[in-house]
């Protein structure tokens, strides 16, 4: 919401030398954010110009320009030597004859940027055709200012080229432009900035001057026929509650908005169009009620406002067709004819024309809920609807109204209609009994007394001490009709900290007192993020939006549980619409990215997780919100979110270790993804298996191990990708992956370990050598070992592995070194080859072995 | 250089003679000063200390003398043996010293040259600004609560005062799940993690909730659709605004130093009432005011304040819907954006490098933050 300064300063005294930026912090310390200053920052000449000619250039850069001669009056031509000005613009959005704002040499522009006749383009430039944010005005940059188009047709034509162009748009003048909440519909307006601003300088007595007090006509029999039908209220309140509708005749359809109306609309951002129009949008700037001109000559019967009915359709002047929809609220002629949205948008139908002589104001007071509703169904978003939705002061419809017909009649030259029509169905707003003491609990300052009624009542409030329930702790609080969002103790506390001053509230550090630290869960998934990352591995976000073709491309089988992926409704990306089913399918995007800008040695992981519905969404129950839902609703309501188990991937390619010094490098291979695992199990002390799978996408069936915890609970995968996964997903030949279920590991390793005792005697170590077949896994060899060679068993290696033509053809020879070592007594050498023997007959028993 | 006496003669005693004891001892220790190496000072100590060395062999005479002259004899050659042993060893010492001082040299590499041959590893900062802060609340006491990233749009939306018609709710870029009757959706906040904690455990309630969250906003230098935000929920009894600013003190001064003030103003969130805005004083420019300087602070813009985020006390709505008494426990809230956190503790320009995994990224800042 803007507001200039001069406008503010009708309604309540400014501090004196204030500025643009002194209100502005004025208005923060009541908790109105600032968003911009526009004006006041430019120094001339800033004037009107008219394009008279231009020549197209085309330029090596590949832009074309425009060469213009522009005639920018007597007191520009002054300054530029009685020429015509020649200016070089690149904007391409007006034609010969346009009226356009020139900045010519000597001029400063906001930000300090000062103007000089430049060489550019071959030519010298005197000064420039300005664009809306050049000169402070909006944020457009699309193309320079055209007047007709900024100001209207009818405005412009009342301009000269050589006109000051900082007073035409009011760039002469501060505009503060402030953020308003949505508790706060009253401050989209400047009746309720200048409040503010009011309360900001403390209150000072009779220092704010109500614009909406004016007296405004009751009731009469004669108004315009209104009726309000309401047949279906939304959560009891019905859309419309009041409506005030005026009439004036004989306005004069040629006369323009006065010059100081159209000034300030520009400078708040809005386009004059027609004195009726301007008229409306005036007045919902000055006190915020949004007002309606229908063309009366176009209406046919009396004024009907109802909810649509299902298949009706409106027109509105955006000139889209809008099929309505039960709940919308509509502004009808006669019941039958849909004239307008209410509060949002009216019809092309009765549209106010350059040919309207008589006008009928509406002035009504529509539910913020209904508004919103229709606003969002058709996303319309306007001035009117912007109000409505967070509430409009049902007491200022009267006066808006007059306020309308004041000017229509002073401008327009028209004449008001006896007859006043004002539906009223308001309710008064009932007292809440409130404890003065409760703002210094809620707040922490120590308030008094009298400075709690005080505020309440600079702030409007009716504060009654001595009715029903008043006594020393307790007033009686009704808040002023543009308040309502204030309801209850809260409420006002925060009204008292806000205007007594947010920055009183002392700091108080709290002090739980039963913290038990982090969770075995929380600390445990550290420790394996900080283990991979110390294993090499370099921790990345990613995206959790995946497309439709990945799960082909990782050759998920068709019944696989990954491909059961949640889709977004609305995602950012059509090409993207599902999340994740694995970390593994968001992170083959980074492992490129990485590639592409020329790391050929990337081992990256991302704990994350991941979206397993296993099968169709459910639904998850929206119960009410006026008390904890029952258990069995809150059980539903947790059930029906989908599994999302947190999973680690991890990915690979290039050098593992680097060629140096040293001697050669080796690249990432298989086991080093087996290792990753291995190593974050290992970080948890929880032991894992390791077992060949032939069948697990998206892994080489060759190269990929299955990981498991002993029980047999699946941990994970790991191994190299699929040659075919490689080449789908444009990834370098032989990238490794894993990927593994965190919660699993981490679930694993809740109970606290238990420390075993160790031999001080001696160990005896024994070597063996096995041939088995190829097809045999090591693991199953050193499983049947470790059974076969007893309790005494301490450690079994693998320390080579041997295929090649000193052995038969199909097998390859496996050597281990077996340790071990009693717990009480140092073995004998017939001992040990005794275990050793064991191992190696249970070995040839499970997996054929024989020993060489 | 004098070699071993090979002319012995049993008869003639004159090895026994002074003048030869000394001449024996001189030529000992000259040997011994000429020594170059430990191998040549293993051959002098046969030939002068050895059992067929002069002094050796003197000693050996000394048996055959009347007992009148063994004392004197013996003493005589003895000291000169004890010279010569002691001469040996000072230079047994001393050629071992330049014997390991020599190998040193020789060993000498060039340790300069690279010693990775792995490159390390690191964590994403996110994760690591996000750890500072928690481990910061939890040594107050505070402890940790998480929820799902697909939640429930009633536990994201309508439990926090965000009712279907509330305009703040319209403010929400929210990505909705197809069906989009589900009633889920990719949480917006992670507000709702303090809804399930509020609904499941008893108050006294404080926790910290760390987690990422989802804005339909197109990635650019300050959005990304996927962020990670830090809440704070405390409820008990008697807790008021003043303890909200206190816990947001220690937040400020765990991030950007102890001598972080604070200033607040009023703010409207649907889930607070009262609700508040905070500033911190900028850390670059402590607070001096660069605005419309020729150089504004580039951390804070030039105001001297950096805004810090929403925060407020719960509101008693969402206290009722969670089922905790209202006129028995109040509490407040408060967060604020990771990425922005990390943005201005490193001065990490923009949004892409926090998102776009480069491993670059993560690697400058290792393993702690
Ligand atoms: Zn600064």
């Amino acid at each position: 919401m803007r507001m200039p300064l001069s406008w503010l300063a009708e309604y309540t005294d400014l501090a004196p030398g204030a500025r643009g930026a002194d209100v502005a912090a004025s208005l923060v310390r009541v908790g109105l954010e600032e968003e911009d200053l526009h004006g006041g920052d430019i120094t001339g000449p800033l004037v009107v110009g008219r394009v008279l000619s231009f020549e197209l250039e085309p330029q090596k850069n590949g832009k074309t320009i425009r060469w213009c001669t522009v005639d920018v009056g007597q007191n520009g031509q002054m300054l530029t030597e009685g020429k015509h000005q020649e200016i070089v613009c690149g904007a391409h959005n007006f034609e010969v004859g346009d009226l356009v704002v020139c900045v010519l040499p000597g001029a400063v522009l906001p930000g300090g940027f000062a103007i000089a006749a430049r060489k550019t383009y071959g030519h010298v430039s005197n000064g420039m055709i300005c664009a809306e944010d050049e000169i402070g005005l909006g944020h457009d940059h699309e193309g320079i200012i055209v007047l007709s188009r900024l100001l209207g047709e009818e405005k412009a034509a009342t301009v000269q080229p050589g006109d000051d162009a900082i007073a035409l748009l009011g760039l002469g003048e501060e505009t503060v432009e402030t953020n308003v909440t949505p508790d706060r519909g009253y401050c989209f307006s400047v009746r309720g900035l200048a409040r503010e601003y009011w309360h900001a300088q403390g209150s000072p007595e009779g220092g704010y001057r109500d614009p909406a007090d004016v007296a405004a006509p009751p009731a009469t029999a004669g108004g315009y026929p209104v009726e309000l039908k309401e047949n279906s209220p939304i959560d009891g309140n019905d859309g419309c509650d009041r409506y005030v509708a005026r009439i004036v005749r004989g306005i004069d359809p040629t006369r323009p908005s006065p010059a100081w109306m159209s000034k300030r609309l520009t400078q708040m951002g809005m386009r004059p169009i027609s004195l009726a129009v301007d008229v409306t949008n005036y007045v919902m700037l000055a006190v915020g009620q949004p007002l309606h001109a229908f063309d009366v000559d176009r209406l046919s019967g009396s004024i009907v406002v109802r909810r649509a009915r299902v298949g009706e359709k409106l027109t509105t002047l955006d000139d889209v067709e809008r099929t309505l929809h039960a709940d919308d609220l509509l502004i009808t002629d006669g019941g039958e004819q849909p004239l307008a949205i209410a509060g949002v948008m009216g019809g092309a139908s009765s549209e106010v024309t350059d040919a309207t002589t008589d006008v009928l104001i509406e002035a009504a007071h529509f539910d913020p809920t209904t508004v919103a509703r229709s606003s969002r169904r058709h996303r319309l978003v306007t001035e009117a609807s912007k109000r409505f939705e967070r509430g409009v002061d049902p007491k200022v419809t009267a006066a808006a109204a007059q306020l309308a017909v004041d000017l229509l009649v002073e401008h327009g030259g028209g004449t008001v209609d006896d007859g006043v029509t004002d539906v009223d169905r308001t309710t008064e707003r009932t007292a809440y009994l409130l404890d003065v003491t409760e703002p210094a609990r809620i707040v922490g300052v120590d308030y008094p007394r009298e400075r709690v009624v005080g505020i309440l009542r600079d702030l409007g409030c009716r504060v009654d001490e001595s009715g029903e329930g008043a006594d020393e702790t307790h007033v009686l609080v009704t808040p002023p009709s543009w308040r309502p969002d204030l309801v209850d103790a809260p409420d006002y506390a925060e009204e008292v900290a806000r205007i007594d001053g947010y920055n009183n509230i002392p700091s108080i550090t709290p002090t739980p007192s039963d913290g038990r630290g982090l969770t075995h869960e929380q600390k445990a998934r550290r420790v394996v993020a900080d283990a991979l990352a110390g294993a090499g591995l370099t921790e990345v976000l990613s995206y959790p939006f995946v497309s439709e073709e990945l799960a082909d491309q990782l050759m998920l089988p068709a019944d696989d549980d990954r491909r059961a992926a949640v889709r977004l409704a609305n995602p950012l990306s059509e090409e993207r619409p599902l999340l994740r089913t694995s970390v593994l399918a968001s992170l083959v995007d980074t492992l490129r990215r990485n590639v592409a800008r020329g790391h050929k040695d990337v081992a990256i992981y991302e704990l994350g997780l991941v979206f397993r519905p296993g099968g169709p969404l459910g639904t998850a129950p929206i119960p009410g919100v006026a008390a904890r839902p029952d258990a069995g609703t809150l059980e539903q309501l947790y059930a029906a979110v989908p599994a999302q188990p947190r999973r680690a991937g991890i990915l690979a390619t290039g050098q593992a270790e680097q060629a140096g010094w040293w001697g050669p490098g080796r690249a990432a291979d298989w086991s080093d993804m087996v290792a990753a695992v291995q190593t974050a199990a290992a970080a948890l002390a929880v032991p894992v298996v390791v077992a060949n799978d032939p069948g697990h996408a998206p892994w080489h069936p060759g190269r990929c191990a299955r990981i498991t915890l002993a029980d047999g609970t699946l941990v994970g995968h790991a191994g190299e990708l699929h040659p075919k996964v490689i080449a789908a997903l444009d990834l370098p030949a032989r990238t490794v992956a894993a990927e593994f279920d965190v919660d699993v590991l981490v679930a694993a390793s809740a109970e606290p370990v238990q420390a075993r005792a160790f031999s001080t005697f001696p160990p005896a170590m024994t070597d063996i050598a096995l041939l088995v077949a190829t097809d045999v896994a090591a693991a199953d060899v050193e499983a049947a070992l470790r059974s076969g060679a007893g309790d005494s068993l301490e450690s079994v290696v693998l320390f080579d592995v041997y295929e090649g033509e000193r052995i038969e053809a199909g097998h390859r020879s496996l050597a281990y070194r077996l340790t071990f070592r009693a717990a009480d007594r140092t073995l004998t050498t017939d001992e040990v080859n005794g275990f050793r023997d064991a191992a190696v007959a249970a070995a040839a028993t499970a997996t054929g072995a024989v020993q060489r | 250089m004098s070699g071993p006496n090979t002319n012995y003669d049993p008869v003639e005693v004159s090895a026994l003679d002074p003048a030869n004891v000394d001449a024996a001892v001189q030529d000992a220790l000259s040997a011994i000063a000429a020594a170059a190496s430990l191998d040549d000072l293993k051959a002098v100590r046969i030939a002068h200390q050895g059992e067929k060395s002069p002094l050796a062999l003197a000693n050996r005479e000394i048996g055959a003398l009347p007992p009148s002259a063994k004392a004197e004899a013996g003493k005589r050659v003895g000291q000169a043996r004890g010279r010569v042993g002691q001469a040996l060893t000072a230079r047994q010492a001393e050629l071992e010293a330049e014997r390991d001082e020599r190998i040193l040299v020789e060993e000498r590499v060039d340790v300069t040259v690279p010693a990775l041959r792995r490159e390390p590893g690191a964590r994403h900062p996110i994760e690591l600004v996000a750890q500072r802060l928690v481990d910061a609340f939890v040594g107050m006491g505070w402890e940790v609560a998480e929820g799902p990233e697909l939640e429930s749009e009633w536990l994201n939306f309508d439990a926090l005062n965000l009712g279907p018609d509330h305009p703040a709710r319209q403010m929400q870029d929210t990505f909705f799940l197809d069906p989009v009757d589900s009633g889920l959706v990719l949480r917006t906040q992670t507000s709702p993690v303090q809804i399930r904690t509020m609904l499941e455990k008893e108050p006294p309630i404080y926790i910290v909730a760390p987690g990422k969250v989802f804005r339909t906003d197109d990635l650019d230098a300050t959005h990304t659709p996927v962020f990670h935000q830090i809440e704070c929920l405390a409820i008990d009894k008697g807790l008021t605004m003043a303890h909200l600013r206190g816990a947001l003190d220690a937040f400020v001064r765990i991030m950007f130093g102890e001598e972080t003030r604070t200033r607040v103003r009023a703010n409207y969130f649907p889930f607070t009432e009262p609700s508040m805005e905070t500033d911190f004083l900028c850390f670059a420019c402590h607070g001096e005011e660069t605005w419309g300087s020729a150089e504004p602070c580039r951390t804070c813009g030039g105001s001297g304040w950096i805004e810090l985020g929403g925060s407020g006390m719960v509101n008693r709505k969402v206290l009722r819907t969670c089922g905790i008494d209202p006129d028995v426990y109040s509490g407040f809230a408060f967060g604020l954006g990771i990425e922005r956190a990390l943005q201005l503790r490193h001065g990490v320009q923009g949004m892409h490098e926090i998102v776009e995994g480069d491993v670059r990224f993560s690697q400058q800042f290792g393993m702690g933050v």
